[in-house]
């Protein structure tokens, strides 16, 4: 019974959570609201980036400060191919994939050998190295970015065309990685990855050493925030280097602790909190960060589980 | 005779001009506790260190189970059945009890990069750690959060979580340390249990539980072994009085 009502409740908000996005789109329609449409597939394409984030810093206690890189990576992928005008979807994303694949592999096996606060400034510097490299590709728009002027291509449909239908393939992209990572979580891989976290030596005295497992972790949280550029560039027909500063990655952390460390739902919550934040505090005045950040502070401080945590307070 | 499970052959660590340990040789065989104790500073975790492989030594040989394991990792050592206690606890909090051994269990069985079947529910990897909380009589607490249990249960979980590697020899850093005289009396009837199938090697402060676990006990002083030998010729023994239980007698 416990049991039941247990599942019940650890289900309820994620099963909210989907449903009321999922009905967007008919809000919009009955509305004709053409902005909500574009505003709520900007803050899905980031809850994608921020979920991935989650499941390596809530998960795995590997605050990467250096996330957005990989969307930054992601959208050039895209952009790039677009450039040489290879529109295909079936090209560009898994070229996007794999890119953030191998750069997560390669920056992760030299950064998850450090840890605490070195880890974050070394994934900080590869951050800002793809970050300058982007501001450097003069062919592609250098500092100024890459216009697009289209959209990928999807065998031949319009499905990134179409506002509505754009929407749906990102929700549907964002709820797959959910489940993903969710399984993952709850795996033996996942296990091995939930205890590195507490306890270092104890995983090490039962002989496991949680190198390999953390670097599987980072690239497959790399490669989802990649899908997020690729999306990313397609929605704003446009990439530029600011998709990968840092200011961005700080940002995908403060979704990710608004929402609630390690749920993964909570990181899509977080996502949605910030950006209706922003979107709403900026009408009022361009210094929105000033009320924000006190605000960000009081969750800290007062709401330890951040929003997740406020919800199951309340029900428990 | 058999062949010890573990040998320590004169074993040294230097840090910098700190001769921490100097020449250390003795032998674990199989059935058997063999305990080291000396006064604080003598070196105990230093050589506890070199022995699980964290501290790599300045010379000498760490043969476990017929094998020279001396270029051998933490983990490598652990899944070659080298199990381990800590001197402060190190358990996974935020697991409940089975979860911690069946992490254990799981790591023993070597498939850790399994992706999608749910480890919770895993029956093979339960079973075991059910077991191995049943050889330490914690099986009434399998559901707890590990973090929720009192000191003297958490010791007993390391030991729990230690036995599910199916170890060859359990490596004991001072398992009583911190835990109150019923918690200790506990720990001594579990630890004889466990004796008779696993050798044990066995630091410890607490002489009562020394002297009720031990076959052999090795008193380190300054780095030094100083003596070795049965429970009865350690006691006997003037210059252990002297460097180590004379003090303690006269208080």
């Amino acid at each position: 019974m416990n049991g039941i009502r247990e599942i019940m409740r650890s289900r309820a908000v994620p099963v909210i959570l989907f449903t009321v996005l999922a009905l967007v789109p008919v809000y919009a329609a009955v509305f004709d609201d053409r902005f909500l449409m574009l505003f709520a597939t900007r803050i899905l394409i980031l809850a994608i980036a921020a979920l991935s984030l989650d499941f390596i810093l809530g998960l795995g206690a590997m605050v990467s400060f250096g996330h957005a890189a990989f969307i930054g990576l992601g959208a050039y992928a895209v952009g790039i191919l677009a450039y040489h005008d290879i529109w295909a979807a079936w090209i560009s994303f898994p070229a996007a994939i794999l890119v953030c694949a191998l750069f997560a592999a390669i920056t992760g096996a030299i950064s998850l050998k450090t840890r605490g606060v070195y880890f974050i400034m070394i994934t900080l510097a590869f951050g800002q190295m793809a970050y300058y490299t982007a501001t450097s590709l003069s062919a592609y728009g250098g500092d100024d970015g890459l216009t697009m002027w289209g959209r990928s291509e999807f065998l031949g449909t319009g499905l990134f065309e179409n506002d509505t239908a754009f929407y749906c393939l990102v929700l549907a992209i964002l709820l797959a990685a959910y489940v993903f990572l969710k399984v993952l979580a709850a795996s033996r891989f996942g296990r091995v990855l939930k205890g590195a976290k507490q306890s270092e030596a104890r995983l090490q005295a039962i002989g496991i050493d949680p190198f390999g497992y953390r670097l599987a972790a980072y690239v497959i949280a790399g490669s989802i925030a990649g899908i997020a550029g690729a999306l990313l560039a397609n929605q704003a027909e446009f990439v530029s280097p600011a998709y990968m500063s840092w200011h961005r990655s700080g940002e995908l952390i403060v979704m990710v602790v608004l929402g609630g460390l390690g749920y993964l739902h909570g990181a899509i919550l977080g996502a949605i909190a910030y950006l209706v934040f922003e979107e709403v505090l900026s009408h009022y005045t361009q210094h929105w960060r000033l009320i924000f950040g006190p605000l960000l502070i009081l969750v800290v401080l007062y709401a330890r589980g951040g929003i997740l945590g406020a919800i199951k307070g309340k029900s428990s | 005779m058999t062949r010890p499970v573990l040998e320590l052959k004169e074993l040294n660590k230097s840090f910098g001009a700190l001769h921490v340990t100097k020449n250390v040789s003795l032998a674990v065989n199989p059935g058997e506790c063999h305990a080291v104790i000396g006064p604080n500073g003598a070196g105990k975790t230093t050589l506890i260190g070199q022995i699980c492989g964290a501290l790599p030594s300045s010379s000498g040989d760490v043969v476990f189970d017929g094998e020279n394991v001396n270029g051998l990792s933490v983990a490598n050592r652990a899944l070659r059945g080298l199990g381990r206690s800590f001197q402060i606890t190190a358990i996974l909090p935020a697991f409940s009890v089975l979860e911690n051994v069946a992490l254990g269990v799981q790591a023993k069985a070597g498939h850790s990069y399994r992706f999608f079947k749910p480890a919770a529910r895993d029956r093979d990897l339960n079973a075991k750690a059910e077991h191995c909380l049943d050889l330490v009589g914690l099986s009434g607490r399998a559901g707890v959060r590990a973090g929720d249990l009192s000191h003297g249960e958490k010791r007993v979980l390391e030991l729990a979580i230690a036995l599910a590697g199916e170890p060859k020899l359990l490596l004991l850093d001072e398992p009583m340390a911190g835990a109150g005289p019923d918690e200790t009396a506990r720990l001594v009837e579990v630890l004889s249990d466990l004796k008779r199938q696993t050798p044990m090697l066995l630091v410890e402060h607490d002489m009562d539980a020394v002297f009720k676990l031990a076959d052999r006990i090795s008193v380190l002083v300054y780095g030094e072994i100083i003596a070795s030998g049965s429970v009865e010729e350690i006691r006997g023994n003037p210059a252990v009085r002297e460097a180590y239980l004379g003090t303690e007698e006269g208080v």
